[in-house]
């Protein structure tokens, strides 16, 4: 498999800053793959996502150590612009990502393509097929300002699908959002993941990731403590020290074990349960 | 002490959108209450027209023995604190400590008590080692703190949060629950609204539900959770507990982890 995103001992600090946010971290992501940074607030996820997209150096500026190769390019070797084709970044904060330059939300989701030079009866056919998909097409003709914070977040991200950029960086795109619209998110994302898409998500909502994310790469004060699938880093014991959320049926699970109840193995989603209980029972009369 | 009242409120904005229906609810002094429902159901609304923020089109909304249709925002504000979703709408200093003052100080306390809260207000939120920062160099989290904290600083009876679960981590949801039962034992009303149903399940028993906007539900968790009707209308999700219970085919009722574990550990040793 081809690696789409290349780190190899990549350290950073902000300007004016003595500390390093990101320590030493090398990992690589093959294409098609969705993976989940997961750590607590503070920890350096959202500057791990500015070194892919390439705003670690090229906008913040600071210190870069080591290497960033995306698509087997280095990050050095790109024009901000072009790794903007190739990697689509939607912010944490929908407040911020709204553009401020136009009236409704079909131009604002246009924008982004009008940018590229791209004819404009392409732009009318791209942008209703993902505002049907985003399902926002009701907002079409509402000012984006007059949004709720939910509404923007799925605006934010119409905007950047719209590009079909190869890798998608999504920084906390549900924050906002109720458990129904969170939930279809995710499922948009999947369905970014089958049209072949790297994904990149940062994401606090364990439950989500353990049904939809393959990879977990885990991030504790700028350092990248594990990584590897999904499933393995939260049967880790060593996950537990940093003191990051597991999901909801693990954390009951491994509280059932310490009570003394045997589990066939560590369940990940809620309906894994009843099996890792019941197959123990089987086991036991065997 | 102050007791909120809501009878028949309805809203509407000024080009004809209705927010808001027929709402009516009561707070009394000391409760907490969790308001719950889908984006676009009416809850930011609601809270606004609990602080004055938005005047009812009809029905009324008393503060204590106030109308707030007589009174000005800065005035109810005094009595019903409002955190903001958005921490950028709210804030417009350049450091952590002078933005948490700003409250007290303008609230025309005496310099000693706008010590004391500032002080207070920052340590409950976590956010004492900020104090020098610019709000703006701290995380979106982190922000949502300092909005906290710039409210509760001001010693109002009643405080609303506006989705302070938005963003937070492990470490930040316990601060948030932390300060919940604080301001409990300070005899505050404190109203929430939230989409993370785990932390409703956590800290509250009191549930008000709505969708498309009208009240839906105002009942205790177990009600709420375990009544198909109520959630199929307002689209919740139940918590995962409650989804991991009904998988095990336990009898309704269970929502919190340590119940749930129980329930396996009773039928273990049958």
């Amino acid at each position: 498999m081809t690696a789409m995103i290349d780190l190899k001992n990549v350290s950073y600090r902000y300007p004016v800053s003595d500390d390093s946010v990101l320590k030493n971290i090398s990992f690589s992501i093959e294409k098609g793959k969705f993976t989940a940074i997961i750590g607590n607030n503070g920890s350096g996820k959202t500057t791990l996502c500015n070194t892919i997209r390439g705003f670690v150096p090229h906008f913040y500026k600071g210190d870069l150590d080591g290497e960033v190769i995306i698509d087997q390019t280095k990050i050095t070797d790109y024009q901000l612009g072009q790794l903007g084709e190739k990697v689509g970044y939607v912010f944490q904060n929908p407040f911020i990502q709204v553009s401020g330059v136009k009236d409704n939300v079909f131009e604002e989701v246009a924008y982004g393509l009008e940018n590229l030079g791209i004819p404009v009866e392409e732009i009318k056919i791209r942008v209703e097929e993902v505002l049907k998909l985003v399902k926002i097409e009701y907002l079409r003709d509402k000012n984006p300002f007059e949004l709720s914070g939910g509404q923007r977040q799925r605006v934010a991200l119409a905007s950047i699908i719209v590009m079909d950029p190869e890798i998608l960086v999504i920084d906390e795109p549900t924050s906002q959002l109720d458990p129904i619209g969170t939930q279809q998110i995710f499922e948009i994302i999947r369905l970014m993941k089958e049209r072949g898409k790297t994904i990149v998500l940062v994401e606090h909502k364990m439950d989500l990731i353990a049904e939809y994310a393959d990879d977990l790469l885990v991030m504790h004060k700028g350092e990248l403590v594990m990584q590897g699938p999904v499933r393995e880093v939260f049967a880790d014991p060593e996950f537990e020290k940093y003191q990051i959320q597991y999901p909801h049926v693990t954390e009951i699970a491994l509280q059932l074990q310490q009570s003394g109840i045997p589990l066939s193995f560590l369940p990940i989603r809620d309906e894994e349960l009843a099996d890792a209980l019941n197959r123990t029972e089987v086991a036991a009369h065997d | 002490m102050t007791e909120l009242h809501l009878t028949n409120v309805s809203f509407s904005y000024p080009d004809g959108t209705k927010a808001l229906e027929n709402l009516t609810l009561s707070v009394t002094s000391g409760e907490r209450v969790a308001i719950v429902g889908q984006n676009g159901a009416g809850k930011t609304t609601a809270v606004k027209l609990m602080n004055g923020l938005l005047k009812p089109t009809e029905g009324s909304v008393l503060v204590g023995d106030w109308d707030t249709k007589n009174h000005t925002t800065a005035q109810v504000s005094r009595k019903v604190g409002y955190v903001f979703q958005n921490p950028d709408d709210q804030i417009f200093h350049n450091d952590v400590e002078s933005e948490v003052r700003f409250g007290p100080k303008n609230m025309g306390f005496e310099p000693e008590r706008v010590n004391e809260l500032t002080d207070w207000a920052l340590k409950l939120c976590g956010i004492s080692e900020f104090a020098e920062e610019n709000p703006y160099n701290l995380p979106y989290s982190v922000r949502k703190f300092v909005t906290i904290a710039s409210v509760l600083a001001m010693d109002s009876d009643i405080i609303i949060l506006d989705e302070p679960t938005a963003g937070q981590d492990k470490i930040g949801l316990q601060v948030l629950g932390n300060l919940l039962q604080v301001l409990e034992e300070k005899q505050k009303s404190v109203i929430t609204i939230t989409h993370d149903m785990e932390f409703v399940t956590d800290y509250f028993t009191r549930i008000i539900v709505m969708a498309n906007r009208q009240l839906v539900a105002d009942e205790n968790a177990q009600k709420v959770f375990y009544n198909t009707e109520v959630l199929e209308k307002s689209m919740l999700k139940p918590p995962a507990v409650a989804q991991m219970a009904k998988l095990l085919d336990f009898s309704p009722g269970i929502l919190s982890k340590q119940q749930l574990i129980e329930a396996i550990l009773a039928q273990r040793s049958l």
